[in-house]
């Protein structure tokens, strides 16, 4: 029915499958949007925040997000700026991807603020000291650029394609796309940072408080390191995934590998320092202050197991496979590798969000514990089914893998 | 450090020794500011009953406390056991952990006696003052503040009512310090040297056993100035250099290692 649409020289499932298939993740979406909707009327006093965790599920989500999607930039700038050829095979994969962490980390944002209709004054009453003013610019600014990096792809649809003006604005953008990659790096950076240093910059909490570097606490080259550590992995499983889910090959293997040999090197790199900051927080900062580093954990739920499974089983263990060339070359053992990867940047950021806050800075004071309820939960999907369904009508339509067809 | 010293610098010493827990201070600062009290149903909004009830003053992690009072214990079973109350305003930091992370810029060490304001209607609710602040002393407005009904003709005039979604806090009831200075201005006096008493807070003001001491603790006339110097006064996590402008007293010295944190023989931190 719609196949005039699809990308040259390519099938697609029938359109009855599609419809099935768009209706499953519209199902998941609009669960959340009731959610979202729930949030948005009778406010955050919906979910299972409260005034010992100002911060949780959501903003473990968007961090996480946030640096999963750094391939977006990273890629970009090893592409364009570096010239790395073979990754123009999984580029627009990398931009789309980062488009929709992105735009999802600001839909949740809105949710997340008390007065959403002020959400304009970070930049009209801007603290220049503020870690998170500094978020907020580079946020936006970078979302605009991956718009503009997600445009030429949307204008090389084959359909939109035959028209000359359109034709040629997508190669005349193509043409100046290192200029974007560039900004893009320089933004992205900054914000991957200065989330990082969100935390590093709080005084009053012993758990997260990093000396550091001029301005910025370590937290802001850990945070920087940690997503170009795990972000270009995170594209290679969504494309891996994409590949279960179509029975297709849409990107060669020699290329899959390639993103984790640049994502394993820049995960060696921070695991060093990361490990080192941990040494130096444990045995220089908190001793300072009167604090020991076994007091900083509790119970299960906030027991040491996180921070050995966030340093070990998902730091050093996926760093060192991969870098080992014999264990990335063989699929399984890179997905398994890129699973971990993934999975502690995310614990990272969990543990940097919620531990931070749990623990009693006051000695007179209780560790508090916090579960989200289901309003964060569905509202969390809804961004997860939103990424679905912009990555299934990209792929359905837009030529987003140029070696899909000598592939298969 | 960004610590920055004002010609006047408006503080509390409150006695450990002295408060009994009573929570008058907890009232007395509720009336003044206009808190709204919590309801658990909204009569007004209908989309409530698709989701969880509003809270009601039982969820203790929900409550609008700019005043809070904690039990301390000396941690001894009977009939050694001790407790102490330790009642917790905003402590209106020298070097706030707060101030420096708002986006917009809605709170502010304000060169108004050193008390750290809080702009509302600025306030875009991110909540990141509240994940600074060791001392929970910042709190969230969860639900529309509602009032029941006739209880709104007693609401102050001189403070506002806050709406949903913004971050509010102690403000050592900046109403009063305005009240004072006008009122020194009218009688021909200097409203940079206020007398003591001229401004005092609410929860000084109703604490029945006067454990709560308010003043300019740069004032020398003032009772504070001498007091925060006692040998028996100390601050809250003073070792994380926030230089708070409350201080506590308390003869007893497990008091006061609590309060700084410094647990050497207990074992550390409970």
């Amino acid at each position: 029915m719609d196949s005039k649409l699809f990308p040259e020289g390519v099938q697609r499932c029938s359109f009855g499958k599609f419809l099935i298939w768009t209706a499953v993740i519209l199902a998941f979406f609009l669960w959340g949007l009731y959610a979202a909707v729930l949030v948005l009327y009778n406010g955050i006093g919906t979910t299972g925040l409260d005034n010992y965790f100002g911060f949780g599920a959501w903003i473990t989500f968007d961090l996480a997000v946030i640096a999963l999607g750094a391939g977006a930039f990273f890629t970009g700038l090893l592409k364009y700026i570096l010239k790395i050829k073979q990754l123009e095979k999984i580029i627009n994969l990398t931009v789309v991807v980062g488009f929709i962490c992105y735009s999802g980390a600001m839909l949740v944002l809105t949710l997340d603020i008390g007065q959403p209709g002020r959400a304009w004054f970070g930049y009209w009453h801007p603290n220049v000291h503020s870690m998170l003013t500094e978020v907020i610019f580079c946020i936006t600014c970078y979302c605009t650029v991956l718009i503009i990096e997600f445009v030429p792809l949307v204008l090389e649809q084959k359909q939109l394609n035959k028209i000359p003006f359109i034709h040629a604005l997508a190669h005349n953008m193509h043409v100046n796309m290192a200029l974007f990659a560039g900004i893009g790096a320089f933004l992205s950076t900054f914000h991957q940072g200065s989330l990082g240093g969100m935390y590093g910059v709080l005084i009053g909490r012993p758990f997260a408080f990093r000396e550091g570097f001029f301005i910025w606490p370590w937290t802001f080259f850990l945070f920087v390191l940690s997503a170009v550590g795990s972000g270009p992995v995170f594209t290679v499983l969504v494309c891996t995934f994409m590949e279960k889910l179509t029975g297709k090959k849409l990107v060669d293997f020699k290329t899959k590998a390639l993103m984790g040999k640049i994502a394993g090197t820049m995960l060696t790199v921070y695991m060093f320092f990361k490990i080192l900051d941990t040494w130096a927080w444990a045995t220089g900062y908190l001793p300072s202050v009167g604090l020991t580093f076994d007091q900083m954990f509790y119970g299960m739920v906030y027991g040491k197991w996180l921070l050995y499974t966030e340093i070990v089983l998902c730091g050093v263990v996926p760093a060192i496979m991969l870098i080992t060339p014999s264990i990335r070359n063989r699929p399984a053992l890179l997905y398994t590798a890129a699973i971990l990867d993934c999975a502690g940047v995310s614990l990272n950021r969990y543990i940097f969000t919620v531990q931070t806050i749990a623990f009693p800075a006051m000695p007179f004071d209780k560790w508090q514990v916090y579960a989200p309820n289901w309003v964060e939960y569905a509202s969390s999907i809804m961004i997860v089914a939103y990424g679905f369904l912009v990555l299934t009508l990209v792929y359905r339509y837009l030529p987003l893998f140029p070696q899909e067809r000598e592939l298969n | 450090m960004h610590y920055k010293e004002f010609k006047i610098k408006w503080g509390m010493v409150i006695d450990i020794d002295k408060c009994t827990g009573c929570g008058a201070c907890m009232v007395g600062c509720q009336v003044e500011n206009n808190i709204a009290p919590m309801t658990k149903s909204d009569p007004y909004n209908y989309v409530q009953a698709l989701t969880k009830p509003r809270d009601d003053a039982s969820n203790k992690l929900r409550t609008l406390t700019w005043m809070n009072v904690y039990e301390l214990s000396n941690g001894k079973a009977f009939p050694e056991h001790e407790t102490a109350y330790l009642p917790r305003p905003c402590m209106q930091c020298g070097n706030p952990a707060c101030v420096p992370v708002c986006p917009v810029v809605a709170t502010e060490k304000n060169e108004e006696g050193g008390i750290v304001s809080q702009i509302y209607p600025r306030c875009i609710g991110c909540r990141y003052c509240m994940a600074a602040c060791p001392y929970h002393a910042r709190y969230f407005n969860w639900w529309d503040p509602l009032w029941p009904e006739g209880m709104d003709k007693g609401l102050s005039p001189a403070t506002s009512v806050r709406p949903r979604g913004v971050v509010e806090k102690c403000n050592f009831c900046h109403s009063r310090y305005l009240q004072a200075k006008d009122k020194a201005r009218l009688d021909g006096e200097d409203p940079m040297n206020l007398p003591e008493g001229a401004y005092t807070t609410a929860c000084a003001d109703i604490c029945p056993t006067k454990a709560i001491t308010f003043g300019d603790l740069n004032n020398p006339e003032h009772k504070v100035h001498e007091l925060a110097k006692s040998p028996h006064a100390f601050r809250l996590l003073e070792k994380l250099g926030l230089h708070p402008q409350v201080y506590y007293m308390s003869e007893r010295e497990w008091v006061r290692k609590q309060g700084d944190n410094y647990n050497a023989e207990a074992g550390g931190h409970h």
